[in-house]
């Protein structure tokens, strides 16, 4: 059965879109795309659209609660607003959604939200793991592995049929032959491997908000692709005119100063997988966010070439995502387009704000490469 | 009641609890309209909670978000809906396909405590529609209004535009909240007198206090008190001279009646108009409602509906209905706790002067003349109150006390929300100013004719809380879109008096 609702939610739906109602859009709230994480509590965008009416300004007026504390303690959680409309008894929730979800179903949810393929392995099965599993019984064996059912049932069945079986004085007395035990047997199991390379630009150029949209890019990459493969690695690399490996915290905290030159990390990464990553064992995923502001046309065409050459044929894909600052040229996208126009294998994204996460990672990752 | 039962989906094993809930609720004193429960799976719920109970509403955009939140609440497992019930005679209430049967049974009995607070509660008379001839019994086919409501609304998409309709429809929702609450208790006036001949344009006196003995008149009427009589008669001629002569707050039914709108235009914002006053009381008396439905699901629950199997069950989603969380008032829980309290001070006696002049710490505790009048007492409130009043009257010292009652506010140093005080007078004061106008701020038309120049001007009464500026910004656009000349709200921001003005293309803000 269609529902009535369904034209007024596509309705809605379009309108988030953007494809009516533009003036509508700078209403649109998008919850925080992640708000608490640790603890695994995550908050899930819901898109919402306030029809402004004369309100109170946010923090002009308090509340009334109930429970402990003393004044002056922080209330834990912000209040929040609560809905406008009065209706009886109907418990909805605010329009940023906190939910406590394991990154599992996060990724899950992320999945069927950006409508993401599952991701084809690359048919690495080179690397195989041993796993003994129990799969049946047998006649023989240590009395450790003994199969207490079956082995009851087959002496109850003896017995029954030899008519010694008494059911006012129901003892079992199990032979030799009535023994059961379990089996196993070994099995092999390719396994998937996957490495994710972050590389970012941290000339002086890439401000605090371009890096928490890395940050909170990167995140949901890492959640998506870990719920992909078992055991995956992560390996960051941050360059401005000279390239370094950093653990996760240093990506992203540092900030540095001074000129940017893309080539350089581009050799570390490609000197990373040689060194530890074959590709004919690995899935590889370079991603790379800059704000596209390259040193030299020279150095453009380094990068373009260590691409070809090293990077592209191991990785699975290459990602480049540029974030818009307000300082930089914004030309390496742009060359990147024009050196690799037919190459499906690389892919670029623009993010001009928070907005634009989604539907970068969308460019990313909806080809399940 | 049979006739109604009949037409519903309800299971026979649920048709007989209602029975049987029905008879329990009848003896306890509950008096309710007809209540029909329908089932519902979890997507027809979700449809119906997002129009607001009423699945033949106009069409609009914002329902599809309510849906959607509201969809996905449910299928990330945070909330559930468990019941509706609308404000209607008979009253209809929706049941959740799949809740375990002591759920239900606790809907049901909370549902006739909500249908008998709309039929009984003061702030809900305004949602009669007259008295059916037969019976005295109230009309109120709000089902069928808002269907009608629908109706017009695609009539005229169908006519001028979806996109065109939905847009001033937009314009009207901004402005949703400008009514007036008192409106519909003012009795109407009689169409304005058309015999002028008999009003002669005479200077009034100015008004002085009545004086016998003449040397008393310069100590009884003062200079200074007779020049400011004089100025505010003067003030009060020139006001009379405006249009508005006094400042209306019910905007919306101002612009329908005054503004130069079109036929389609007006109808629909005076679907709009209707169903703002159609939602008020709901939001007058969330407390109220709230507290009252769970006093009743509560005591019927555990005295008559459960067996001794459910009442864990029972108990454990009780709980959960009224648990409480840092920042945010749970209406359920003060509701039904201030019921209680009204109910336990009335059957002990605790009222009146001899009670509130007591104060001996002790004797008040053990104080108990046994008068027994609880039950009277909340059936009584429940009748003649809104959250407002209610608060006012029945919040005492010991009741902030014990259920530990605080006010919170933002500190800016701190940059984050703080507990502010226990004090009875603080927290009572700030429970009062967020149920005032049901948290809107008060705004009234005062001049029609601004500057001259058929502009709209509106003020707000500044209460201590600053409005949210860019949205005013946008109000004032809406308003402009609906009035069609410049629009000016009067308003204080940062304690500067302030008019916010939308001339039809650009924003401006200026001082007073």
């Amino acid at each position: 059965m269609s529902l009535r609702i369904d034209q007024d939610h596509s309705r809605f739906r379009n309108i988030v879109r953007g494809r009516i109602r533009q003036n509508l859009r700078k209403y649109i709230s998008n919850g925080e795309l992640l708000g608490r994480q640790g603890k695994d509590l995550v908050s899930i965008p819901i898109p919402h659209i306030d029809i402004p009416k004369l309100r109170f300004g946010d923090k002009q007026q308090g509340g009334v609660a109930q429970g402990d504390g003393e004044p002056g303690d922080p209330l834990s959680a912000s209040p929040q607003d609560g809905d406008g409309q009065g209706k009886a008894g109907d418990q909805a929730g605010d329009h940023a959604l906190e939910v406590e979800l394991t990154l599992d179903e996060l990724a899950d949810i992320l999945g069927e939200e950006l409508e993401l393929p599952n991701i084809e392995n690359k048919g690495k099965s080179a690397i195989v793991d041993k796993k003994d599993r129990y799969v049946g019984v047998r006649n023989v064996g240590p009395n450790s592995l003994r199969h207490f059912k079956r082995t009851f049932r087959s002496a109850l069945r003896r017995q029954i049929a030899l008519g010694t079986y008494d059911p006012k004085r129901p003892v079992i007395i199990p032979t030799r032959d009535d023994m059961r035990y379990k089996s196993w047997k070994t099995e092999e199991e390719p396994v998937a491997n996957a490495v994710i390379l972050y590389m970012m630009d941290v000339s002086g150029s890439m401000g605090d908000e371009q890096k928490e949209i890395v940050r909170i890019e990167s995140f949901w990459i890492d959640t998506w692709l870990r719920r992909q493969y078992k055991g995956i690695e992560t390996r960051f690399i941050i360059h401005d005119a000279a390239a370094r490996e950093v653990d996760r915290d240093t990506f992203f905290r540092t900030r540095e100063s001074g000129g940017t030159m893309i080539s350089s990390a581009y050799r570390l990464a490609a000197d990373i997988i040689e060194r530890d990553y074959p590709a004919s064992q690995w899935n590889i995923y370079p991603f790379h966010f800059s704000d596209g502001d390259n040193w030299s046309v020279d150095d453009t065409l380094l990068c373009v070439d260590i691409l070809k050459k090293l990077l592209l044929p191991s990785a699975n894909v290459f990602c480049y995502g540029q974030v818009d600052s307000p300082y930089g040229s914004g030309q390496f996208i742009k060359d990147l387009k024009e050196h690799f126009s037919d190459e499906d294998q690389l892919i670029t994204s623009e993010i001009n704000d928070r907005d634009a996460i989604v539907e970068s990672i969308r460019e990313f990752l909806g080809k399940g490469k | 009641m049979a006739q109604f039962a009949l037409k519903t989906a309800l299971p026979n094993y649920l048709r007989d609890e209602q029975m049987r809930i029905e008879e329990f609720a009848r003896n306890v004193g509950l008096d309710f309209f007809p209540t029909i429960f329908e089932m519902l799976s979890y997507d027809q719920m979700n449809e119906v909670a997002a129009y607001g109970g009423f699945p033949t509403r106009y069409p609009h955009w914002r329902w599809g978000m309510e849906y959607e939140k509201l969809s996905k609440s449910h299928e990330y497992g945070l909330s559930k809906i468990y019941e509706l019930v609308i404000n209607n005679n008979p009253a209809i209430a929706y049941l959740l396909e799949g809740n375990s049967l002591v759920d239900q049974k606790l809907v049901m009995a909370h549902v006739y405590a909500h249908v008998d607070f709309f039929k009984n509660n003061f702030c809900f008379r305004m949602t009669s529609q007259g008295r059916n001839p037969k019976d005295r019994s109230d009309v109120r086919k709000w089902i069928d209004a808002l269907a009608n409501h629908g109706a017009i609304v695609r009539k005229w998409a169908n006519r001028v535009g979806l996109e065109t309709v939905e847009q001033f429809i937009d314009a009207c929702l901004s402005l949703e909240n400008l009514i007036d609450p008192q409106k519909p208790f003012i009795p109407k006036l009689s169409a304005p007198s058309t015999s002028e001949e008999a009003e002669p344009e005479e200077t009034p006196e100015v008004p002085l206090l009545r004086v016998d003995r003449e040397y008393m008149e310069s100590f009884i009427n003062p200079e200074e008190f007779v020049e400011s009589q004089k100025k505010k008669l003067a003030e009060e001629q020139e006001q009379s001279q405006r249009f508005p002569s006094a400042p209306d707050r019910d905007v919306l039914g101002f612009l329908l009646e005054q503004a130069p709108l079109q036929r389609w235009e007006r109808e629909c914002l005076a679907v709009v108009r209707a169903e703002a006053y159609y939602f008020l009381p709901q939001m007058q008396t969330k407390i109220m409602n709230e507290g009252w439905a769970s006093y009743w699901h509560s005591r019927l629950m555990t005295e008559s509906i459960c067996d001794a199997s459910e009442i864990v069950d029972y108990a454990d989603r009780c709980a959960s209905v009224l648990a409480t969380a840092p920042g945010q008032l749970n209406p359920y829980k003060l509701g039904i706790e201030l019921f209680r309290h009204i109910e336990d001070r009335w059957n002990k006696g605790q009222f009146g002067k001899e009670w509130d002049e007591c104060s001996d710490f002790e004797l008040r505790r053990h104080w108990d003349r046994r008068t027994g009048l609880g039950r009277e007492k909340i059936f009584e409130v429940r009748a003649l109150y809104n959250d407002v009043t209610f608060i006012d009257e029945y919040l005492t010292e010991d009741f902030v006390f014990d259920q530990k009652l605080y006010s919170f506010g933002y500190n800016q140093r701190n940059d984050r929300w703080e507990i502010e005080s226990r004090q009875f007078q603080e927290v009572k004061g700030q429970l009062l100013t967020t149920l005032t106008n049901a948290g809107n701020p008060i705004i009234s038309v005062v001049d029609a004719n601004h500057g001259n120049r058929s502009e709209l001007l509106l003020e707000h009464t500044h209460q201590g809380a600053d409005l949210r500026l860019d949205w005013a910004n946008e109000v004032c656009k809406a308003l402009c879109r609906v009035w069609t000349r410049p629009v000016e709200i009067h308003t204080v921001v940062d304690a500067k008096p302030t008019a916010l003005r939308f001339d039809g293309n650009d924003y401006s803000q200026k001082s007073l």
